[in-house]
């Protein structure tokens, strides 16, 4: 890893100071195989003398048994990761690369050019300080060139490289270069990138890698190397910014200390300086910044530090420590652009996690006002968002948060999206704005409380939440219960398709989307039902699990009971009292469940009956029972 | 403005997934393999929540054929930290007597470490591990995630990752799952020295050269560190002035000839040979993309 330096050899000790010193700048490569960009990364790490003889021995050996070049190294082979990768020929993910030079060390988030490309190309560009667009001299501004342009400056990478590849190609003509950069800046002022620099290459040859090539003696701007050695990295902007100080973790050693963990998000900090602390809106002064091996005088954006405060504040992780006279600001609901990055579409109404700086909280998000065609960048009508679609939403949290626009603070405005059943990580998006009517809604207090309203009524209000297939046997053992309830003297009430698809909801249909809708109405009438101290049940097939898990998390410990209905599908089916399976068998009924819609059984309901064992009455008095144990009723 | 230099901004990436892992798992634990990596892991741990120590126990996934020097280390570390240290062993290796002579680098890794270090998680319940594990290393590390995450039965599928956006990590597990979590991804061997060198970090003598017994084996030299090593008919250890630029098991960490006896010659001596370090390592070479299987094996 010779790095071209006499001082390695002369005098370490300099050397080492000076490297000490370096900066860094992370860049991402836009570009599909054909554009030649894995042959870029390669040379670039060759040509920084990145490469051991051993890897190059692995390397010229690969060449020989997968490469593209004949007999010569393939550079492109450098990058390829994983053995399945390998053998298929394609990357499949985004992967980091490192090289330095005697300027700088460089960190290069690779991502591959085929349909996953939105998801992994903002995950790679979301730590970047540039980005290096590559097009194929020979084909000039492409659609795909458009796309990455687009999602570069949805990011908010404000640097470009055009780097105009394969210039051997077309005899390094000034010509095409002139057309191509043309072309481009006319394309980029519309999406509102101005900072370009464009280069003619040759990533095959080395042309204008590091050194001026010879053979475009037209071109007097910076090689590659040399542009990315010495362009500004964008660290001013932020550390002018005004101090937000995410709060990670408090750091309690003892009775007399209470420091706060957390990363420097923007602008700098130093003791003295008065801070507020958000949502609450206390006050107070920096007394120290707390490090190993002594205090620091200063903290700027992009420290992990500690701090100590004047006064005894209540902080906990999710808060934000900001500058106060400059605080970040506080709502619950926003106007965002989100990106979606799992197989299963975004459902709108449906609870999400949310996670901004180092705040978990939770989220559900309406229909978009509308998606981006990434390729026309046209606005388009939505329903929902599928895997790599992008669209702007209003989202709604369940309580305050402090956030930045984030075009202002990267940190403070951008956030990502959990699955809170599978725990995956399903979108990303990027703050725009709070809505106003956030601030206007206020929650009214009042005296006669659930508490009050069902003691009157001698129970504990509950809701037992039938689910099971169609033709289960949900509203005929539900019937039963509330007969047995009021034959005991319960106040209660019954919901289900008959009373609620004809009113409440009947302006919605069957779609996975609407399924989520009807559930979650039922879920929020079923809890102000239990307001008022009824005992409610439920009875619908209620086919996802995350929305019974919304309507169990809508309610206190304990006032939910789940109740499967588990009779299985070939029973079921059998009875077919309506005639629906029929019809979904023949295609006429789209969307049933168990047919050609899923039905997600619950993992640990709080009873399990079916009426194969048991007639519908015995299976009323398993509830009835399971409602006396778990000292629902008397 | 103030510029920070790279291992300013890497130190703060490393301390913020530190931290944010701590807040977020239940059972934290920090594995320790006594090498120059988890020198540096330990000494950012010890930033991260200074003035308190750091709120996890080690783990040393013990194989019973590290160096005399890597466990002296280990002891003087854990005391001078004050942090709870774990040693496991796994007891079927101990009993079957599982060595790297009698039974090949490859069974002796898989029993000792991969099968080891899933019984120790197990075990204790640790639901996140922190690793020093480099994306510069090797190919398949290039494209882990930070937080990377492993079935019940500990294995790890590249194709389905969680993607990774600005400095937000996903620490959501669902049952039976854990997460490795590799603070030090984005560091390569050159920034480990530096940082070490620039933080006064103390690591294991053996990275230092000095006249020691070994015998060459197959073209590799291979350290005479205690009276287990069975010798060849005719070999004899010879005196050499060596070091290593891995560790691990001594009979599977090869030396190097050097004369390197200081921190500054060895970063001088680093920067001037073109080999990469894993190449001491044997258990690379083994078969093509070895790593990468043993990855999804659960090895970490």
């Amino acid at each position: 890893m010779a790095h071209v330096s006499d001082l390695i050899a002369s005098d370490i000790d300099a050397y080492l100071a000076q490297h000490e010193r370096k900066s860094l700048l992370r860049f991402i490569t836009c570009g599909s195989v054909d554009d030649g960009k894995s042959t870029v990364i390669g040379r670039l790490l060759y040509d920084s003398k990145m490469l051991f003889e051993d890897q190059l021995a692995a390397m010229e050996a690969d060449s020989r048994k997968w490469g593209t070049q004949g007999g010569d190294i393939d550079f492109a082979l450098l990058v390829d990761g994983l053995a399945a990768e390998r053998e298929q020929g394609i990357t499949i993910d985004v992967a980091y690369r490192f090289f330095s030079t005697d300027r700088r060390k460089f960190i290069v988030a690779d991502t591959p050019g085929h349909e996953q490309y939105t998801r992994n190309m903002i995950t790679g560009a979301s730590t970047a300080d540039v980005a290096v667009i590559l097009i194929d001299a020979r084909k000039g501004v492409l659609t795909q060139t458009r796309r990455h342009s687009y999602l570069v400056r949805l990011i908010g990478i404000r640097k470009v490289v055009l780097a105009i590849n394969k210039m051997d190609l077309v005899d390094f003509s000034q010509d095409t270069f002139t057309r191509i950069d043309a072309d481009y800046r006319a394309f980029a002022a519309q999406i509102g990138l101005t900072d370009i620099t464009s280069i003619p290459l040759s990533g095959l040859k080395g042309d204008n890698m590091t050194a001026p090539s010879e053979r475009t003696p037209w071109y007097h701007g910076p090689t590659l190397m040399g542009f990315l050695e010495s362009c500004e990295i964008d660290e001013t902007r932020l550390q002018d910014a005004p101090f937000r100080f995410p709060v990670q973790w408090v750091n309690r050693p003892n009775l007399d200390f209470r420091g706060f963990c957390g990363p420097v998000a923007g602008g700098r900090i130093r003791p003295g300086d008065r801070v507020r602390v958000q949502p609450s809106g206390r006050q107070s002064r920096v007394a120290r910044i707390v490090a190993y091996g002594g205090d620091l005088p200063e903290a700027v954006a992009g420290q992990s530090v500690t701090l100590t405060l004047d006064d005894e504040v209540d902080i906990s992780r999710g808060d934000v420590i900001s500058a106060a006279d400059a605080p970040a600001e506080v709502a619950d609901q926003f106007e965002c652009t989100l990106v979606w990055m799992a197989d299963e579409p975004m459902l709108p109404g449906r609870q999400y996690l949310l996670k901004l700086g180092t705040r978990t909280v939770t989220a559900t998000i309406t229909e978009p006002k509308y998606k981006v065609n990434v390729n026309t960048l046209e606005h388009l009508a939505a329903k929902t968002l599928e895997l790599n679609e992008i669209g702007v939403c209003n989202i709604a949290l369940d309580r305050p948060v402090a956030f930045d626009a984030y075009e202002v603070n990267r940190d403070t405005g951008g956030f990502i999206l959990i699955d809170r059943l599978t725990s995956g990580t399903v979108g990303a998006g990027m703050l725009h704005f709070a809505l106003r009517r956030a601030h206007n809604i206020h929650l009214q207090h009042m005296d006669v409380d659930k508490t009050a309203r069902a003691a009157i009524k001698g129970q504990q209000p509950t809701v037992l939440w039938f689910t099971g297939l169609s033709g289960a046997g949900k509203s005929t053992i539900a019937n039963l219960v509330e007969q047995k309830l009021l034959a005991l003297g319960h106040h209660s009430y019954l919901l289900d398709g008959d009373n609620v698809r004809h009113g409440l909801n009947k302006d919605l249909g069957f779609t996975d989307a609407d399924r989520v809708e009807n559930v979650r109405r039922v879920a929020e009438v079923a809890k102000l039902m239990v307001d008022a101290g009824l005992i409610v049940l439920t009875a619908f097939i209620s086919p996802f699990r995350s929305e019974r898990a919304l309507a169990r998390g809508l309610l206190d410990e304990g006032e939910f009971i789940e109740v499967h209905v588990d009779t299985p599908l070939d029973v079921a089916e059998s009875r077919d009292v309506k005639g629906l399976y029929k019809k979904a068998r023949r295609g006429e009924l789209k969307n049933f469940t168990g047919i050609d819609s899923p039905y997600e059984a619950p993992e640990s309901p709080e009873l399990r009956v079916n009426t194969v064992e048991c007639d519908a009455d015995q299976a009323a008095d398993r509830v009835i029972e399971r409602l006396r144990q778990l000292g629902r009723i008397g | 403005m103030t510029t920070l230099t790279h291992l300013q901004r890497l130190e703060a990436e490393s301390i913020h997934i530190l931290r944010e892992v701590v807040a977020e798992a239940d059972r934290p634990v920090m594995l320790y393999s006594i090498g120059k990596d988890s020198a540096v892991m330990l000494h950012l741990a010890r930033k991260a929540f200074y003035p308190a120590p750091p709120p996890f126990p080690l783990l040393h996934v013990d194989t019973t054929w590290k160096f005399r020097d890597m466990y002296e280390m280990r002891e003087r570390m854990a005391a001078e930290l004050g942090m709870e240290l774990l040693v496991y062993q796994n007891p079927e290796a101990k009993a079957l007597g599982i060595n790297p002579f009698d039974h090949g680098s490859q069974i002796h890794t898989d029993m000792w470490k991969t099968q080891g270090l899933k019984q120790a998680l197990d075990l204790y319940g640790f639901d996140a591990a922190f690793g020093g594990a480099r994306r510069d290393e090797e190919k398949s590390r290039a494209k882990e995630r930070i937080f990377s995450f492993r079935t019940a039965q500990h294995q790890w599928d590249p194709k389905n990752q969680r993607p990774e956006l600005w400095h937000l990590y996903n620490g959501r597990k669902n049952k039976g799952e854990s997460i490795r979590v590799f603070p030090i991804s984005n560091w390569t061997e050159l920034d480990v020295w530096q940082y070490i060198h620039r933080e006064n970090i103390p690591i294991v003598p053996l990275y230092f050269a000095a006249e020691r017994p070994v015998v060459d084996r197959d073209g590799t030299l291979i350290m005479v560190d205690d009276e287990r090593m069975p010798l060849r008919p005719g070999e004899t250890p010879m005196l050499k002035k060596v070091r290593f630029r891995t560790l691990g098991c001594y009979p599977l960490s090869g030396a190097v000839e050097s004369e390197a006896d200081t921190l500054t010659a060895i970063i001088q001596e680093m920067l001037l040979t073109r080999t990469s370090e894993r190449q001491g390592r044997m258990i690379d070479h083994d078969t093509a993309a070895s790593m990468e299987k043993k990855k999804q094996e659960g090895y970490f």
